[in-house]
């Protein structure tokens, strides 16, 4: 299991998350663990991964960076399909992660 | 055969939300198109209380304002059909728009349309700007306050305009440091009072600084900030390095147009309302018969705004298909006074002068 981290907000004036429920899902193979509510890229940043995939000229590191499906930066594979926006897409349980370091292969053609 | 309701409303943000409930209200059959698996767009991460009048919510939180619209929305079921996970993907010349409704490619042929797609957060050029841990400000609004995950321990804020400022408390909110805020311009853009707020719990509010470079291996560790002159050249020997695992860009909006270009709008840029807009008239038409506009793709504003926008887009578009309430003439007359009002006093210069200039009789 992915080690947690503390960035899960537990204490704010204003909102409150209640007790989600967990999620289980992998990334790259690995066994992690999500809450209700979560987004896979809110997922995996709350248990520390940063980089979502890799950039398929160059290689450099891809991260989340506008949390609404508008910059196509946390591209991933879900379940065998390429260029999920996973700032958007609804983490459920069971789901296989994987970094993206191409362009994908289209599902439909 | 295409699905062709009464009015077609793309995005289900609070400006959209508005046009469609105006619309419904008098009798009109909306279609409401929402790309996300929720309504209220931005709302739903804005939890500081509203400015304007009463009329837009003014003190009530964000996230509460979109409950308040989506239950109005749910009293209007038998006039409004909601897809959610529904992307408008194209607007074409014969009217027709096209939709990903959750993996379905549909075709559909609206009398009207009502844009009210929204914003996109700008980015900003400097060295290594797409390491992870640089992230829009809206998304860390999202990740904090949607997901309640903290975008990271220590946080560099760039941009000191209302967002980089509500953002920057949010974040002191959600337990996480703001090691400061950086402004080019000599002046703080935001509203003092969010600005006062920031630098009494300690966050310095550096104006006519700019970020130089980031730096990290696989992920941001650090950012060098420098000052700069009223060229915006970077003042010599003024570097320093600031350790933060995240760099927070929070330099502005510009309208999500794509749509409005591809059905053939007039479009002009307009600086002051954040990049191409399309041109339109008082009742918010476009150059195109039948396509309205609402909220931030007319031009970047606060929701207050978009709200009333989206009214006045609702009114208008069932009004010239014949549903029209008795108190159509008052309400758009209140509608127009209201934008008036918000775009009053100092703060709405910008704004006014860059209306002023997409309205449909300025020559350019």
């Amino acid at each position: 299991m992915h080690e947690s981290t503390d960035l899960r907000i537990s204490d704010h004036p204003i909102l409150d998350f209640g007790n989600q429920e967990d999620i289980p899902f992998t990334f790259d193979g690995q066994a992690m663990m999500g809450k209700e509510g979560d987004t896979i890229a809110s997922a995996l940043h709350a248990a520390g991964v940063k980089i979502l995939g890799y950039h398929f000229k160059t290689g450099r590191p891809r991260g989340y960076y506008c949390a609404i499906g508008n910059c196509s930066s946390c591209l991933m594979i879900v379940d065998g399909k390429a260029n999920v926006r996973t700032c958007t897409e609804p983490l459920k349980a069971g789901m296989v992660v994987e970094t993206q370091r191409d362009r994908g292969t289209p599902d439909v053609l | 055969m295409f699905y062709e309701p009464d009015i077609a409303v793309i995005g289900g943000g609070p400006a959209g939300l508005m046009a469609a409930l105006m619309a419904a209200e008098v009798g009109a059959k909306v279609l409401l198109l929402e790309r996300d698996g929720h309504l209220g767009g931005q709302l739903v991460k804005q939890t500081h209380k509203f400015f304007g009048s009463e009329k837009q919510h003014a003190s009530v939180r964000g996230i509460a304002i979109a409950k308040l619209l989506e239950n109005e929305l749910n009293d209007l079921q038998d006039r409004v059909t909601l897809w959610q996970d529904a992307t408008a993907i194209g607007l074409y010349e014969d009217g027709v728009l096209t939709v990903d409704h959750s993996g379905v490619y549909k075709k559909i042929r609206p009398k009207k349309i009502i844009a009210a797609t929204g914003a996109n957060e700008k980015y900003l050029l400097f060295p290594n700007n797409d390491l992870p841990g640089i992230y829009g400000a809206g998304a860390v609004q999202t990740m904090m306050n949607v997901h309640g995950v903290k975008p990271g321990h220590r946080v560099l804020m760039i941009g000191a305009g209302n967002i980089g400022l509500i953002v920057s408390y949010q974040l002191m909110q959600a337990g996480v440091e703001v090691a400061a805020i950086v402004e080019g311009l000599p002046t703080i853009g935001g509203y003092v009072v969010h600005a006062s707020k920031i630098r009494r719990a300690g966050v310095p509010i550096l104006t006519s600084h700019t970020i130089v470079r980031a730096d990290g291996e696989g992920a941001v560790e650090s950012a060098v900030i420098a000052e700069v002159d009223a060229a915006w050249n970077i003042v010599a020997g003024s570097e320093r390095t600031i350790p933060c695992d995240v760099i927070c860009i929070s330099v502005g909006l510009s309208p999500l147009a794509e749509l409005l270009w591809q059905a053939g709008c007039e479009m002009r840029y307009i600086r002051e309302l954040g990049g191409h807009v399309p041109v339109r008239n008082e009742s918010l038409e476009t150059t195109v018969s039948g396509l309205y506009i609402a909220g931030d793709v007319t031009g970047i504003e606060e929701a207050s705004a978009a709200m009333v926008e989206g009214h006045l887009a609702g009114l208008e578009a069932a009004a010239s298909l014949g549903f029209k309430s008795p108190d159509y003439d008052h309400e758009r007359k209140d509608c127009l006074e209201q934008l008036r009002q918000l775009r009053s006093g100092p703060q709405g210069e910008k704004i006014r002068v860059g209306l002023s200039r997409a309205e449909e009789q300025h020559a350019d």
